[in-house]
């Protein structure tokens, strides 16, 4: 492996590199070709991602994890989704890096540097749930269009950063002000300048919370290039995609954010039920605020076979948006059944809970354990899937993972 | 030599030499490693001969996984232009349904007039990624088993 890449790098790449140089050889490449390093760079690589990682598209790059590669409390960086809508910045500069505030509701335009909001801000650090609003969206019949992910568009890493509501005080933000929209470096797939790949928000409300930070680390190192890198608006609970990356820019509008993937389909569900399949106006679709409440069996991997009158020791997280998991229970009998089994408090809010404990099979066969968790105000994750929506969002479907008793 | 491969200058033949060099010296280099090296030579041959972009495998266009049928060149041209061919692969769609979403795509993506190619394309796509029906969940699939020690 190692020196297959090393020819893909060294060999190939070098020798284009010295190719492309001069123009007497590059007139010998076909048109429209573009060498193997870099047509093909090597995404695992190239974000540190765990080879296990499942990739589901290379333009933008986006990628999931497996449910037993999210089994640690704190989700490190090889193991956290990649989920883009453009192309990543080029040339990042940390330090001509600004971030402007403006909008119809600043009191006035500001603009810091990087240095600026880590000495003028208190530092603050959360664990911090990000699920991307579409995960799960692989099971919805109509298929919903856009990334077919699985299960592994969720994580929870520590972040930190310096509180968005500092920030917005320091600036001064009018009576009027009810939404917040970001901006970022990224370059849209066109790479139009004048488009924006993805330029989301949220109400004041949410942007006003303790936890809704703007992060310069992660795990306590700068941020990963794909998730953000210089500066990242975090808010955990909600779609993933209200986290802009590459923050440059927050706009503080008088009305809700109008930018790019706020209207039509995009991050959008039918405001009331509709039948799979089912056309919905556009008048008719409600934005995604809080992710609903969701779990995850990260250990063990799917597929265990084990021995007739051992026990089984599961483990996994909980989470459920703005609000807390106050329930977790499995199920070995096909949803017949339900038995608790403990779950942590969260670390802080907003950050996903842990469960655990040993399960018993009565005899030898096949089973499946179903996780099932119920949030504060009792709602309970569905077995089949929820709702339909056009872009196949929110589905919160229990968690399944097959074992044989032998 | 390692001046040459420094610093590239454009349309200067002063630099062709070195150039040449570093040229020669590199694929010796990968030559020697080649021959060095243990195992997995052959799929090192793959790999660089993958850089044919028209070579079709077991009826896969190899570069972008695409299936080859009537229709490939026109969905390789304007569609991975623009997007991975892996966003297309993964995504089962109806005839109505791609139709809209190249309409998306022209509205809010830059993607230009189809004209022709719009049925030859959406007619590719149907045919080979037909939808599947998954009902409201389906059975878990590809288990992959292992004994788990306890």
């Amino acid at each position: 492996m190692k020196r297959r890449n090393f020819v893909k790098k060294a060999g190939v790449g070098a020798v284009s590199t010295v190719l492309l140089s001069d123009i007497v050889y590059r007139n010998l490449l076909p048109k429209g070709y573009s060498p193997l390093a870099f047509q093909e760079p090597d995404p695992f690589k190239m974000f540190h991602k765990d080879p296990e990682m499942v990739l589901l598209n290379d333009k933008p790059w986006n990628m999931e994890a497996r449910a037993h590669l999210l089994n640690d409390d704190v989700t490190p960086n090889k193991f956290m989704f990649i989920r883009n809508n453009g192309i990543i910045p080029e040339d990042i500069d940390v330090s001509t890096w600004q971030l402007k505030i403006d909008g119809e509701s600043v009191v006035n335009t500001k603009t810091y540097s990087l240095a600026d909001l880590k000495s003028k801000f208190k530092h603050y650090t959360y664990q911090l749930t990000l699920e991307c609003g579409g995960n799960g969206r692989s099971e919805f019949d109509p298929p919903a269009k856009g990334n077919q992910w699985t299960i592994g568009a969720v994580s929870c890493a520590e972040w930190t950063g310096v509180r968005l509501k500092d920030v917005l005080e320091d600036v001064g933000i009018k009576d009027d002000a009810v939404y917040i929209g970001y901006h970022g470096a990224d370059i849209h797939l066109s790479r139009n300048p004048q488009k924006e790949p993805i330029s989301r928000g949220m109400p004041i409300a949410k942007a006003m919370q303790d936890e809704t930070i703007l992060a310069f680390a992660m795990n306590g190192e700068d941020i990963p290039l794909t998730h953000g890198y210089p500066l990242r608006l975090v808010a955990g609970g909600w779609p993933a995609s209200v986290s802009g990356k590459w923050l440059n820019g927050i706009s503080i509008r008088n009305k809700i954010h109008d930018g790019e993937k706020m209207g039509g389909s995009s991050y959008r569900v039918p405001c009331e039920t509709v039948a799979p399949g089912e056309k919905v106006d556009d008048e008719d679709m409600c934005i995604i605020e809080s992710m609903p409440v969701k779990s995850l069996i990260t250990y063990p991997k799917s597929g265990a076979i084990i021995n007739e009158g051992k026990s089984l020791k599961i483990r996994g997280h909980a989470w459920a948006g703005e609000l807390e998991v106050s329930e977790m229970e499995y199920s070995i009998d096909f949803g017949s059944s339900w038995k608790s089994i403990h779950v942590q408090k969260p670390v802080n809010r907003l950050a996903w809970q842990h469960f655990g404990g040993e399960i018993n099979f009565p005899k030898k066969g096949y089973y499946e354990i179903w996780a099932r968790a119920t949030d504060t105000n009792g709602n309970k994750q569905p077995m089949v899937l929820p709702g339909w929506n056009p872009k196949g969002y929110l589905n919160n479907a229990c968690h399944r993972i097959a074992v044989k008793v032998v | 030599m390692m001046k040459g491969k420094n610093t590239p200058t454009e349309n200067s033949s002063k630099y062709k030499w070195p150039i040449v060099a570093t040229v020669f010296f590199l694929l010796m280099g990968v030559g020697v490693w080649y021959f060095i090296g243990p195992e997995e030579s052959e799929e090192e041959i793959e790999e660089i001969s993958e850089i044919d972009p028209n070579r079709v495998e077991n009826g896969i266009h190899v570069r972008t996984g695409l299936i080859e049928a009537e229709g490939l060149q026109e969905v390789i041209n304007n569609c991975t232009t623009c997007h991975s061919s892996k966003l297309i692969i993964q995504n089962r769609m109806g005839e109505e349904q791609w139709n809209s979403t190249i309409r998306w795509m022209q509205e809010t993506q830059g993607l230009w007039d189809l004209g022709d190619n719009q049925k030859i394309i959406v007619d590719y796509l149907t045919t080979n990624y037909p939808l599947l029906k998954k009902g409201r969940r389906k059975a878990l699939s590809n288990i992959e088993w292992y004994k788990l020690d306890q």
